[in-house]
Parts: C-alpha cells; structure tokens; sequence
C-alpha cells in the first residue's frame, strides 16, 4: 500500500524514542559493557612501522606469562584465498579483511594488528604483549597518494597490478584500479565553452570518530557454537566476516547486537571479532576486547584523503557545456576506497552533456579506509563546489542562479549511466532561494557560501517481524542495528499502518538467529528498506485481524475495514456489529487461528536519491587564521520525515562532522609514518563552543518506491559542508581554500601570501 | 599487588571497594562496582564520556585514580533520576531528541547537570563553553544545546512554550 497521500497520525509525529529511557538512565547495553563470569581480556599486539616485513614472532615468553590464556597470530587462522565479499557497505575482498585482522607476512601501517593475546586482566594482556619478540624488517614506506603512484614508490603488494587499465600491466603498482565515465565529448564540450575554470583540490583523511571504541565479547564453545556481543552496524555483516575469516559455518555463530555507540559507515567491518573468537577458542574462556582511542585511530577508519583536479566549460549565461575530474583517492593499506561514489557523485547534482571522469584506487601505508558517511562523495564534492564557485564568480553569476541553471532534473541522464527519476533538487534550491538566511544581507565582516550535495541512498535485504501480544500491544522486531533512532521511526511506521499509538509499540532489534537476514545499517537504508519491510509486516497483520473478525461476525472479509486500530463493518450491509479492537482480537487469537504474527524480508528497491544544499557564513580572523562558522543552514530532500526531529539530527549531525572535516580534523604522520595525533586532543573533533545551532530545512518531495515517501537522509548532510565553508572563505576574504582542512595556519599562510 | 581498600558515597549510598593502585575511577565504576553507564570513549581526558560529579565538581572519572574517590561523594548517571522519576535534564534531553547513538549522552547529561548545578541560567555561550568537554559526534549539538537551555528553564520554574 502506499500512503503517501493519507492524512497519517503518527508518521511525522515526534514521540518519545522507544530506547529513549534507557539511554539517559545509563541503562543501554554497549558492547563494552557486557562481561562474562571467567571472562578473559584480549588485546592486540600492533605493529610500531608503518611497513615492515615480519621476519619471525615469538610468543613463547609471552604463553608462559601466569595468567595467559592463549596467545594468536596468523597461523591460528586460515590462509583463506582472494573472493569479493559484498557483506558490508561497499566491496571488500575477503583476503584482504583477513590481513587486515591480522598480519601474515608484512605489516603494512602502524597499529596494523600480528598478535594478540587473552588474559586474566588488562595489566597482564599489556605484559605478555611486551613478551612477544618480533622480528622486523623495516622497509621503505609510503604515506600520500601521489608518492604512492610515483614509478619508484615503495610496492605495498606484490601482486597488485592496476586493474582498468589497457594492455595490463607487467609490474605490480600501488594503484589497485583506474575507473572512467564519460558521457558526451568533453574536449568538444570545452572548445563550445565562452568561460573555462580549473582547479586542483586536496583532502586529508578524516576519522569517523564515533564515540564508542570497537568492543565485543565472544565465547567459542568446545561443541563449535560461537556467541558474539559486539557493536556493530551489521551483526549479520558480523556473521559473515567471522565465519569466513575463521572457516566457520555461519549457523555455528550467533551474534547479538549491542548498542551502537556512532558507526558513520565505520562499523561496518570487523576488526576484533574473529580474533576474540580465536582467542576464546585456543583459551577455553570468553573473551572481551575493545580498542583504545588511539587503536580507533591508527587501526580502523579513516575515509579516503584524495588529490583532485577538475576543470569546467561554460556559456557566458551560465550553461555549462563540459565538466572533467581526475581523483587520486587514497584505500589505505589494501584496495578499496571510495573512488566509484566519488566518480559518480561530483557531477551528478547537474545535467551535464558532456562529462570525463578518470578515478585511481591507490593503496599506501596508511590504516585499510572504511566507509564514512556518503563514502567519496564529500571529498569529490569539495572540489566539484568549491570550482563551481569560481565559476559563477568569473561568470558574475549568483552561485544559486548558476546551480538553478544547471540543476538535475526528473530525466536528466547522468555520466555514469543511470536517469535521474523522482528527485528534488530543484525544490531543494527553489527551498534555499526562499529561505531567510539566503535573502538575509552577507553581514558587514563576513562571508557567505554555498554548496550542494547529492548521495544516491540505497535499499537492499532487510526483514521485519510484527507482533501482536496477548494482550493487543505490538513489538516489532529488526535486523537493524539502530544507530541514530530507527526504532522510532520503524515503530511508527507500525503504528500507523496498525492505527495505533506510537507508544503501543515497542521495535527491538533481534539477533541472527532471531529474525532473518538484513543488510548492515548503511547506505541510509534502515527507515526506507527495513522500514518498508515492517510497514508491509503490519499490513499482513491488519489482513490477518480483519480475516479474523470477518469470522467472529461471519460476514466476508471484504466486508471488513480496519480503522484506528479496530475492524469495522465496512458500511450498513455488512451488518451492525460492535467494532473489534486490537486487544480484543489478540484475546481471541487462540480460537480464531493462533499467534498475530507477520514476518516479511524483502530486497527493496526504489531507493530515492537524496539532495542538499548547505548555505554557511563565517568570518574569519585574519590574525590566527580562525574560521567562526556564524549561522548555517542545511536545506534537504528528504521525502518524507518519519520522525522529523531525528531527521533534524541527521542532517544537523552530519553538517556538523562536515565542518570539522573542512576546519580541522587530519591525520598528521611522522617522516617514520607515524600518526602524531591519535587522540581526541590533537585530533580536533567539532565541539559544543565550534558551532552555532544548525538549521535543519526538510524539502519533503515524496519517493513513490517507499510507503510513506521517505528517502534515506544520513548521508547527504555530510557532502556540501566543505565547499559551502571554502566558498564562505572565499567570500569573507577573497582566499581560495584548495586544500582541507582549512585550519588557522593554512589560513594566516594564505593571508600571508595574499599581502 | 596488594589492593587497596576504598569507601565512598555512589549516588548516595555508601560504598566499599578494592581496587588496584593503578586503577581509574572509571574503571572502577565499570569493572568492580559494576555501573557501566559511565562510558569509555578515550581514557585520556578529552571526551567526556566518562563524567561524574565528585564532591560537586565535575570530573572525567578516567582521570581519576580509584583510590582518590576515597572519602567523596560521586554521582554518576546511575544517580541523575530520582527512582522513576526522570531528572529534567534527562526528560528535556528526551523530548528534544538530543542524543542518536546514546553512548555519549550519560556524559553529557552528567555535565548538564552540574552545569546547572552552578549556573541555574547559562547563556547558550555559556552552556556551549561548559560541555565543550563532552564530544558528541551524531547531534552536531544543536537539539543538546536546546534540551540544556529548557532543562534549566524549568528547573528554573520557568514556562517554556
């Protein structure tokens, strides 16, 4: 069914979370917070070199340590083969998650991971590791992009040789993949052009920083049976990795969902679980391990730091003829970063005829990268942005006027294949163009700035339980780790269709052997896939009553509407009967065909892109180089808010990672390739006193694929926050920002070579 | 290595414990006492996650040795609700949808708390000021800031429309 015309009750509305309680109280579960009687902790032996080969590892002192229970290193796991693995957000091979775990012949960064040992406390895990004697040798390495792609780089693999390229190469290479779209005839495109501008951009890696460091509990029983508490954004992601990295039956291991403590894409891997499964395994014990801060840093994460180059051809009324980017974006230690999203996300906020896009997956020393939010998308974007800026500034065109003349439109054929359909980016500009602060006059001192964003959300597997209870209240269970509210919104999606309370229903998330298989909550999928698979539950449930009371009345079922939460005779023929309510039929469910149960698992499809545009102003000090975000505001399609102030925090959240990205946040190595700043300290996250109150816009432009219009909404805030802050930049003092972050001494550097 | 022996007030009930000379107050809380609503988000100080209000002053426990709680009086998240009933900070946190993950929040509405405790009518500046110790990635802080500023209005007596 589709609602998206109804006049709904609770979807829209801004009820109580259903784990709200819990998590004011102290009371919510994190992975960190489990603990098993005879538990052991097990802790990592990392690597000190940013590339090494491993001679030998000793561990003998190490096992003779009194209260050591088991020590692992690669050899207590299988040398599994190369196989793309699609569990997580985005490819992964699975060979490669396996080093990643745990190093086998080389260590290819610091914090990478070749030992690790369980024990009765933490101070003696942190003594035997002490114990263990590697032999190391140290080989030359490399940290940025560019050097990596350089003829005589140091070659992180021996077997990599660059795929998308034509004659294959003979010679292994650091850069995993080359990858092209082209739509049109861009140098055509350019010769038709009246204004040409170009640029060269650069971005640093930037951690998603959630909160909560990887933790989990895992106890292998001596019969093969595995239990995992972890946090997780996929416990059957989990499932699965451990399974394979271990040569296990994934029916042999269950894994319950803690709470999350933040993902942002960055759980939606492992790193801990095998091992702790391993080391319960070799030590008869459970195991627990979480990371430290500075392991969440140096050994899980970042996204991807790039080098760009774009160029775009325009008419002098603004028509933009030809657009081309060459990204160099950096995987980490083994390949994968996000360089398809960044090809195809740059450009696609506009209807483009002809386009070239040229993307190199480079490996280098550094931590393997792991989605963040939108992956690829906002580091293309900043560059794409921040150009389009020059653009309209060389043209004397306002930057939203030049965007509104170029805007993606229903129909509108993308350069890498697929036509734009259902979109809202007009309504998203049309939404900024009547907005207060875009009609607001620049403040005397201060700079304003304007950038888009485009991420394409998706759907996937997802299952979904609805229950009703004997006594008419409803749960509905998930395979949805809830990261940010999805409970909420999932149980007001039930409640609707059920035509109850928000309040009557309580949403879990059930563990793997407890509801079926769903993807990880990722890619903004868990409102428009799980949620479309709970709705499509408690439609079965309402055929189910309605079946039911058409029995108790004995009239056809046809004659039956269900309203408010109760069956009603469907006008004066079917009869005058008393209408039936919910709990008056769970009573009876017994004598009228059982438990009120409905499970549905789909793979949804039809998930709607999203779009946004970020309006900023700043001032910027020009004696430190300081930038002050002053007022910011954050316009999105959303298609539909299920529960508008978590879709407020999304967008408010995102914007603010957003701007730490472009003010402060970077990975700073050492000339051994050493991370310099692995803590909260040096690593500058935004604060409560960054930041002013972000304002959230929702452009509600339905996604007819989705029963109540939504579209994903988490990822999109997180794309146009760089280039909105370097236009604001740009406005308030003239500098052009091509290099994040744009902290205080790049600033007074570049006012430096200004004067 | 020999413990030793500390006896202190935790929200309000007294408390005896043994902890090692090297542990922290926050490890205390969540290994030996058994209160795990105190987080661990870097054990050095700089996320907050871990705050209580010992002897009145706001702390991170991670930066407190066990055996220094010895005497005090300490209040963790565990102590911020009066039985069912919800301290204001915690139901304005709520009704503002101030936290998405939660791991943060028990940090935040323990610092909220003692704030409020010194300051009954911060400005927004102020308020950003004080929990700038306490880093939440998922709000970007602004439903925090308005849960903060509505929590001390009514504790203030005041309407708030």
């Amino acid at each position: 069914m589709n609602y998206i015309d109804s006049s709904l009750k609770v979807v829209g509305t801004r009820p109580i979370r259903p784990d709200g309680v819990d998590k004011v109280t102290g009371r919510a579960v994190f992975a960190a917070d489990t603990r098993a009687s005879g538990m052991l902790w097990g802790k990592m032996l990392r690597s000190p070199h940013a590339h090494a080969r491993i001679v030998s590892i000793d561990t003998t002192k190490a096992e003779a340590l009194k209260g050591v229970f088991g020590v692992v290193t690669a050899a207590d796991f299988p040398d599994i083969p190369s196989e793309e693995a699609f569990v997580g957000e985005g490819p992964m091979n699975f060979r490669d998650l396996a080093l990643n775990c745990m190093a086998r012949t080389k260590v290819l960064y610091e914090g990478h991971a070749l030992a690790a040992v369980a024990a009765s406390t933490q101070a003696i895990a942190d003594e035997a590791l002490a114990l263990i004697d590697v032999k190391y040798e140290i080989l030359p390495h490399v940290i940025d992009v560019e050097a990596a792609m350089a003829p005589n780089a140091p070659i992180l693999h021996d077997d990599m040789f660059t795929s998308g390229v034509d004659p294959k190469p003979t010679k292994p290479s650091n850069i995993a993949k080359v990858v092209t779209f082209r739509k049109g005839d861009v140098e055509a495109g350019f010769k038709d052009a009246d204004v040409i501008v170009e640029g060269t951009y650069t971005t640093q890696p930037v951690h998603q920083a959630y909160i909560e460091p990887h933790a989990c509990l895992a106890t292998y029983s001596p019969d093969g049976q595995v239990q995992i508490h972890s946090s997780s954004q996929g416990h059957f992601m989990v499932r699965a990795y451990t399974a394979k990295l271990l040569g296990m039956n994934m029916s042999n291991i269950r894994v319950n969902p803690a709470e999350i403590g933040g993902g942002f894409g960055g759980k939606t891997l492992v790193y801990l679980e095998p091992i702790a499964v391993a080391l319960s395994k070799k030590s008869g014990r459970t195991v627990k391990m979480q990371m430290t801060r500075e392991d969440v840093f140096k050994a899980s994460g970042p996204t991807s730091g790039a080098w760009m180059e774009v160029k775009i051809g325009a008419k002098k009324d603004g028509t933009i003829v030809a657009a081309k980017q060459v990204l160099k974006y950096q995987a980490g230690a083994f390949a994968g970063s996000p360089i398809g999203p960044g090809c195809m996300c740059g450009f696609a906020m506009y209807d483009l005829p002809n386009v070239d896009v040229v993307g190199y997956d480079v490996v280098s020393n550094r931590p393997k990268v792991a989605a963040y939010r939108a992956p690829g998308a906002p580091i293309t974007s900043f560059a794409v942005e921040s150009l389009m800026d020059e653009l309209a500034i060389k043209l004397g065109i306002d930057a939203l006027t030049l965007r509104e003349k170029n805007a993606a439109k229903n129909g509108t054929k993308t350069h890498y294949g697929p036509t734009h359909q259902n979109i809202g980016f007009t309504a998203v500009l049309a939404a900024v163009k009547s907005h207060p602060h875009w009609k607001s006059p620049v403040k005397p001192g201060q700079g304003r700035g304007l950038a888009t964003g485009f991420w394409f959300n998706i759907g996937g597997e997802s299952t979904a339980q609805v229950h009703v209870n004997e006594d008419g209240s409803v749960t509905a269970a998930t395979g949805s780790p809830d990261i940010g509210g999805s409970r909420a919104s999932i149980g007001m999606m039930v409640a609707e269709v059920l035509g109850v309370p928000a309040t009557s229903v309580r949403t879990i998330v059930a563990d793997t052997a407890s509801i079926g298989f769903t993807h990880v909550t990722g890619g903004s999928r868990v409102t428009f896939a799980t949620g479309m698979a709970a709705t499509q539950a408690a439609e079965k449930i309402v055929e189910d009553l309605k079946k039911r009371a058409a029995q108790t009345w004995d009239i056809p079922v046809e004659a039956v509407e269900w309203k408010d939460g109760k069956a009603y005779p469907a006008g004066s023929n079917a009869g005058a009967f008393e209408p039936l309510d919910l709990a008056t039929l769970a009573l009876k469910a017994a004598r009228t065909g059982g438990p009120l149960i409905a499970e549905v698992s789909i793979n949804a499809q039809g998930a709607g892109p999203g779009f946004g545009a970020h309006i900023c102003d700043v001032t910027v000090d020009k004696e430190t180089g300081h930038v002050t975000i002053e007022r910011y505001t954050a316009v999105q399609d959303v298609g539909k808010a299920i529960h508008p102030s978590y879709v407020e925090g999304q967008i408010q959240g995102g914007a603010a990672q957003g701007i730490g990205w472009a003010l402060n946040e970077e990975y700073i190595y050492n000339a051994k390739g050493q991370m310099e700043n692995a803590g909260f300290l040096d690593y500058r996250v935004p604060v409560a006193s960054d930041v002013p109150m972000i304002e959230a816009v929702l452009v509600e432009v339905p996604n007819p694929r989705h029963p109540f219009g939504a579209r994903g909404v988490g990822e999109v805030p997180i794309v146009p926050p760089m280039a909105a802050i370097a236009n604001a930049i740009r406005s308030a003092t003239g500098l052009r920002m091509p290099d994040l972050p744009m902290s205080p001494p790049k600033v007074r550097a570049a006012f430096d070579a200004q004067a | 290595m020999a413990k030793s022996y500390v006896s202190a007030t935790i929200n309000g009930e007294s408390s005896e414990f043994l902890c090692e000379t090297q542990q922290t107050l926050l490890d205390v809380l969540r290994d030996v006492v058994g209160l795990t609503g105190s987080k661990e988000g870097c054990a050095s100080g700089d996320c907050g996650a871990c705050s209580v209000i010992m002897d009145g002053r706001l702390v991170c426990s991670c930066l407190v040795l066990g055996v220094e709680a010895e005497g005090t009086s300490i209040t963790t998240i565990e102590g911020i609700a009066t039985g069912e009933k919800l301290h204001p900070v915690q139901q304005k946190f709520l009704e503002h949808a101030a936290l998405q993950c939660g791991f943060c929040t028990p940090g935040l509405i323990v610092a909220t708390k003692a704030l409020l405790d010194e300051n009954p009518n911060p400005t927004e500046t102020e308020a950003r000021y004080w929990l700038a110790g306490n880093l939440c990635r998922c709000t970007g802080y602004d439903k925090v800031i308005r849960a903060v500023m509505d929590a001390a209005a009514e504790l203030r007596g005041e309407t708030v429309g």
